[in-house]
C-alpha cells in the first residue's frame, strides 16, 4: 500500500527525520491560510498523488505571495497529473502540501528496501539526491553506497556513521543525519514498510538535514497489525475496479487487451496470459480468484470481468486442487442466469472433482464453450474473439 | 530416493484441529502420508480424527518422533509456528500459508540460521502448495491423483501452474520424484537453487522441471547455479511474459521491480546459461518428453 508525501513525512518526523514546516490544504483558501501558518517568504505548493515524478510533471509550484499561492493552488486542485508512474490515465489530485521553501546546499538520496537476493532490509544511499536511483546506477554507480542491516539486532550506530560519512555529510552535522538515519529505519521496521525513499535529503545553508521529498510503502500482509497505516488508505489513488476486487477478496489488475480472464493461482493466471498472447490474443485483464472460491465469489469475478466494456471473449481457466470444479461451474452458471453474457465465454476446468463440474456447464443448457486443455482453451478464445472483433 | 519427503516421514500438522488444517490433514492421510499428530496450542491432551492433538511442536516432536510438519496456522501468526517447528526440531516443513509479513519472514530465515547447518529446518513456502513425492508422501493440499511417480524432479513458485506441469507429464506417460512447491512470496524459505541441488544430489531424479514467474532473483541464481554445478537436464518455463512493469500479479512477490526481473530477461538468462526452457506453458510437457528422449 502506498501514501502521500505529507503521510510519509509526518511518520518519519516522529521517527526524528527533519522535515519543513507545513501543512494540508484541499482549496486554495486553505492553502494561502498554511502558508500564513507557516511563515516564511517562499513556499512549495505540491500536488498529492501516489507518484513520485511529481515536478516534471506539472504538480510541484513555488510561490512567493498570496497571490500566486491561490493560483497554484486552484490550477492543481481537480488536475489529473500524469507521469511515468501513474500510466496513461493519471491520478487526480485532491489535497495539497504547503510547505516552506529552503535553501539547499546539497542534495542526497537516502532509500531503505526490502533486498530479495539478501533477505533484508537494505541501505541504498546516493550523493546525487533529486535523480531517479536506476538512473544513477547506470550512469554514476560509484555514487551509491548499500549497507544491509541485520535483523536480529537491528541498525547499529556504527552504520549509521559509516551511511552519514558516504553521503559526505559534513562533521558537525554527523548526529543530525545518523538521527535521520536511525529514524528512517526505525519508521521502516515499525510500521511494516516495504520502501522508505527520501529523494532528495537535503543539507541546507542554514545547516539542517531535512527530508524534501518522501515516499512510503507498506507490506499489505501487515496492515492487520498497523492500524495507523490501514488508515492512511486512498481510495481516490487506485483503479476503482481493481479496489473493487481487493474488497471481495479477489486479484485483479485491469490491462489493455479485449480477452477477459478468470482463473485460479496468480501462476496459472500468468501463463493463462502468456497462452492468449501466443495464440495472437492480448489479455483484458489479469484475475485471481483464489483457492476454495464458493459459486457465489465465481459470480461476482465474472462479473468484475464482465464489466469491463472492452472484453470480447471470456476465458476461464481453473486447475481445482483446492478449488471444486462442481462449485465453479455453477458460479459460471449463476453468473449466466443473472448477467446480460453478450460475449463468447470459454471454460476449461481441471483437477477435483471435474467430471461434476463439465455436467453442470452441460446441463445448464447456456451457450457455453468447454475446452479440454490450456491450449485448446487458448486458441478457442482467441478464435472466439476475432469472430466477435468482425462482428 | 526422493527429495525431503517419503513413506518414512512422519507428519505433524500444525493448525490441525482448524478447518482447513483438518481437510487437508484428510487428504493428507487418504493419499497414504504417514500423519502422527498435529499441534493446536492450548488443545493438548485431546484427540482429534483418531490423532493426538499436543499444545507445542517440542510435546508432539518428543512423544511421535515427528521429523516434518505441515503449517495451516493463519499468516499474523505462522512465523511463530515455524520458529517454533524450527526450534523443536523438526527438519522439514512446508508452510501453506499465505500473507505472513515480510519482515516476518526475514526474522523466520534469521531464526533458522542459528542452528548448525546438520540441525536445521529446511522450510519451503510460504504461500505454497506443498511438496509430493508420488506414491509415498503427500505434504501439501495438491491433488494427488494427478502426479505419477517417475524420475522427474519439479519445483514450482506456483502451485496451480505446478498442477499444470504434473498433469502434462502424466498425459505424456512421464513421472515426478519430488514436487516440491516454494511459494509466492518475495522472501521465501528455500530457492529453486536450493531445490536444485538436492535434485542434483538425488539418484532417482534424472530430470528437472523448474517453474519460475517474474520478479525477484532466483530464477537468475538458478541459471547460475545450472551452468556450474548441475549436471541433470533442466526444463524452464517463466510465467509472465505478459505481465506489465511495477504491477503485481497476484503473488506478493510477483511484481518486475528492477533489472533481470522480467520473464523476458529471464528466459534469456537461463537460455545463456544452456537451461531448456518451454516456449508456452501448453509444451511443458512435451518439452520435458523432447529432454527425457536424448538422455535414454
Amino acid at each position: 500500500m502506498d501514501i502521500h508525501e505529507y503521510q510519509a513525512k509526518e511518520i518519519l518526523s516522529e521517527c526524528g527525520v527533519g522535515i519543513a514546516a507545513g501543512g494540508l490544504a484541499y482549496s486554495p483558501e486553505q492553502a494561502v491560510y498554511r502558508a500564513k501558518e507557516i511563515g516564511g517568504s517562499k513556499w512549495a505548493i505540491k500536488a498529492q498523488i501516489h507518484s513520485g515524478a511529481r515536478g516534471k510533471a506539472g504538480g510541484i509550484k513555488l510561490c512567493t505571495n498570496d497571490e500566486e499561492i491561490w493560483n497554484a493552488a486552484d490550477e492543481l486542485l481537480g488536475k489529473r497529473l500524469v507521469t511515468h508512474q501513474t500510466g496513461p490515465g493519471g491520478k487526480v489530485v485532491y489535497r495539497l502540501y504547503v510547505e516552506q521553501a529552503t535553501d539547499i546546499l546539497k542534495e542526497l538520496y537516502l532509500a531503505l528496501v526490502l533486498d530479495r537476493d539478501k533477505q533484508r532490509v537494505v541501505f541504498v544511499t546516493s550523493t546525487e539526491g533529486g535523480m531517479d536511483i536506476e538512473e544513477v546506477a547506470a550512469t554514476k554507480p560509484e555514487a551509491i553506497h548499500k549497507l544491509e542491516v541485520e535483523p536480529a539486532v537491528g541498525l547499529r550506530d556504527f552504520q549509521a556513521r559509516e551511511l552519514a560519512f558516504a553521503l559526505g555529510i559534513k562533521p558537525e552535522l554527523t548526529s543530525q543525519a545518523v538521527r535521520a538515519i536511525k529514524g528512517a529505519y526505525r519508521a521502516f521496521r515499525d510500521y511494516d514498510a516495504t520502501m522508505v525513499e527520501i529523494n532528495p535529503m537535503v543539507v541546507t545553508k542554514d545547516d539542517r538535514v531535512l527530508a524534501l521529498d518522501a515516499k512510503m510503502a507498506f507490506d499489505d500482509n501487515a496492515l492487520f497489525r498497523r492500524p495507523r497505516i490501514a488508515e492512511l488508505r486512498d481510495k481516490s489513488q487506485e483503479d476503482p475496479r481493481e479496489t473493487s476486487a481487493s474488497d471481495r477478496g479477489l486479484s485483479y489488475v485491469g490491462l489493455d487487451g479485449d480477452i477477459g480472464c478468470m482463473i485460479n493461482g496468480a501462476g496459472l493466471a500468468m501463463a493463462t496470459m502468456d497462452m492468449i498472447k501466443h495464440k495472437g490474443g492480448e489479455p483484458a485483464n489479469f484475475l485471481d480468484i483464489g483457492g476454495g472460491a464458493s459459486p457465489e465469489r465465481v459470480a461476482s469475478a465474472f462479473k468484475l470481468v464482465l464489466d469491463d466494456e472492452s472484453v470480447k471473449a471470456i476465458l476461464v481457466n481453473i486447475f481445482a486442487g483446492i478449488n471444486r470444479c462442481d462449485w465453479i461451474a455453477e458460479g459460471v452458471v449463476q453468473a449466466f442466469e443473472k448477467l446480460d453474457v453478450k460475449v463468447p465465454v470459454i471454460v476449461r476446468l481441471s483437477g477435483t472433482n471435474v467430471e461434476k463440474g463439465m455436467q453442470i456447464l452441460k446441463d445448464s443448457g447456456q451457450p457455453l464453450i468447454t475446452a479440454d486443455t490450456l491450449d485448446e482453451a487458448a486458441e478457442k478464445a482467441v478464435a472466439e474473439r476475432n469472430r466477435v472483433a468482425k462482428g | 530416493m526422493t527429495i525431503m519427503i517419503d513413506e518414512n516421514t512422519k507428519v505433524l500438522v500444525q493448525g490441525f484441529t482448524g478447518k482447513i488444517g483438518t481437510f487437508h490433514a484428510e487428504e493428507m492421510i487418504e493419499y497414504g502420508t504417514n500423519v502422527v499428530g498435529g499441534v493446536t496450542p492450548g488443545k493438548g491432551g485431546q484427540t482429534h480424527m483418531g490423532l493426538p492433538v499436543f499444545n507445542t511442536v517440542k510435546d508432539a516432536v518428543a512423544n511421535t518422533g515427528a521429523d516434518a510438519s505441515i503449517v495451516f496456522v493463519p499468516g499474523g501468526f505462522a512465523a511463530d509456528g515455524i520458529m517454533e517447528a524450527a526450534d523443536a526440531g523438526i527438519k522439514t516443513c512446508v508452510s501453506i500459508t499465505d500473507g505472513i509479513p515480510a519482515q516476518d519472514m526475514m526474522r523466520v530465515k534469521r531464526y533458522m540460521y542459528r542452528y548448525k547447518k546438520e540441525d536445521r529446518m529446511r522450510l519451503t513456502g510460504p504461500n505454497c502448495a506443498g511438496s509430493i513425492s508420488p506414491e509415498k508422501c503427500l505434504l501439501g493440499i495438491m491433488p494427488g491423483h494427478i502426479y505419477q511417480k517417475g524420475n522427474v524432479g519439479v519445483v514450482a513458485r506456483s502451485g496451480t501452474l505446478g498442477y499444470e506441469a504434473a498433469s502434462q507429464m502424466k498425459a505424456l506417460g512421464i513421472g515426478i520424484s519430488t514436487s516440491i512447491g516454494i511459494g509466492g512470496d518475495p522472501i521465501n524459505g528455500s530457492s529453486h537453487k536450493d531445490i536444485l541441488e538436492l535434485f542434483e544430489a538425488d539418484p532417482e531424479t534424472k530430470a528437472v522441471m523448474m517453474i519460475g514467474e517474474i520478479g525477484g532473483p532466483q530464477e537468475t541464481e538458478a541459471a547460475e547455479y545450472f551452468k556450474k554445478h548441475m549436471t541433470k537436464p533442466l526444463v524452464a518455463y517463466i510465467a509472465g511474459l505478459t505481465a506489465p512493469k511495477g504491477r503485481r500479479m497476484g503473488h506478493a512477490g510477483a511484481i518486475v521491480s528492477g533489472v533481470g526481473e522480467s520473464a523476458a530477461e529471464k528466459v534469456t538468462m537461463l537460455q545463456e546459461a544452456g537451461v531448456t526452457v518451454a516456449p508456452n506453458p501448453s509444451e511443458l510437457g512435451s518439452t520435458m518428453e523432447k529432454v527425457m528422449k536424448d538422455i535414454s
